[in-house]
């Protein structure tokens, strides 16, 4: 067996659970935005439609439903992609606008609130 | 609060590979009223121990997954072994700390080699920070993350893991002073295989960035040399 039969494997995998589709410039998704499902898995529905819509009954990490169905990253944004189009699911997207620019340093740094909030919940442990 | 204590402590004795991921595993759910995903990325060098960090303050046992690099991630990849495949899977580990009832803090371990850094953009892109796992031993294998979180203006401090049986060690104003860090950037001692000092860790990113983001206080004042 030739090297590169193995390298085509994962690809063509790929290929098949998202029927060739890759994301565009629109990616609406963070590797820890929230996905909720919305609705039942129905019948005749794609296997892995069906098993995010399982998993998200609580609301879970992007990065967690990759790991549950084994699947990269990118190929699961076209998943969920396809399930935000119907409806099928919500994202509770990470705080938007959360950084601020560090003057003297140029660092960009989170929201002073948020912060304190995660050193108080990182305390309590 | 803890969160499958014993569970962790488990994760915390695994080497780096063997994570799980894949059905039929237990999974535990985030509540309902989760809401923010929060990320800060542990980077280090192979084997310095970022999945034991991971793990040891995770609520669940480290997770798996990949992301596929196409042509994005040709131009920096130059080791020459990669022939004409125009894919590369690289796999990165994460766990999970719930904060409180709405926010969620995720944890990443990232390689730190040079041919990932397509990867660190997704990692980093909104991240409150970063942590660089340092081990004394191979000092060099942090250059290049620090010089990729200084150009990307991440914000991050330094842990070097102290690992048993090396007695012999160099300070921490040594560590600091061969990896041209910042005075005011903390450079810490942890063991990564051990919660409460991972956890300490954190704090003192955390702190650290607290410091910075406050205009009143005066930024990195703990944990430095």
């Amino acid at each position: 067996m030739s090297p590169r039969a193995i390298d085509r494997e994962t690809p063509d995998r790929l290929y098949t659970v998202t029927h060739g589709r890759v994301l565009g410039d629109e990616d609406p998704f963070d590797l820890v935005s929230l996905i909720v499902a919305e609705r039942e898995p129905a019948p005749g529905m794609q296997s892995e439609h069906a098993k995010i819509l399982q998993m998200c009954h609580a609301p879970t990490a992007l990065v967690e439903v990759s790991a549950e169905l084994e699947l990269p990253v990118s190929v699961v944004k076209v998943l969920l992609l396809d399930l935000l189009d119907t409806g099928g699911i919500t994202v509770r997207h990470p705080l938007p606008g959360v950084t601020h620019t560090d003057g003297p340093t140029g660092l960009q740094i989170a929201d002073h609130d948020v912060l304190k909030q995660v050193l108080l919940g990182l305390q309590r442990l | 609060m803890a969160y499958n204590d014993s569970d962790a402590g488990v994760a915390a004795d695994r080497p780096g590979p063997g994570l799980d991921s894949g059905p039929g595993r237990v999974r535990t759910p985030l509540r309902k009223s989760a809401s923010h995903g929060l990320k800060i990325v542990i980077v280090g060098g192979f084997g310095v121990g970022k999945t034991t960090m991971v793990g040891s303050v995770s609520e669940i046992r480290p997770l798996s997954t990949e992301e596929v690099m196409t042509e994005a991630g040709r131009g920096i990849d130059d080791g020459g072994t990669a022939g004409d495949k125009n894919t590369t899977t690289v796999a990165f580990d994460f766990g999970r700390i719930t904060l409180d009832s709405k926010n969620v803090l995720y944890l990443f371990g990232a390689p730190g080699q040079e041919r990932f850094w397509y990867l660190w953009d997704q990692l980093f892109a909104g991240s409150l920070g970063a942590v660089v796992l340092v081990d004394t031993r191979r000092l060099k294998d942090s250059w290049y993350a620090i010089d990729r979180l200084e150009h990307h203006k991440v914000p991050f401090v330094v842990a070097v893991n102290r690992f048993d049986g090396v007695a012999s060690q160099p300070a921490l104003a040594r560590v600091r002073e061969a990896l041209v860090v910042a005075d005011g950037i903390p450079v810490i001692d942890c063991d990564a295989r051990r919660r409460e000092s991972s956890k300490q860790v954190l704090i003192s990113l955390v702190d650290y960035l607290t410091g910075l983001s406050g205009r009143v206080q005066p930024a990195g004042t703990i944990g430095t040399t």
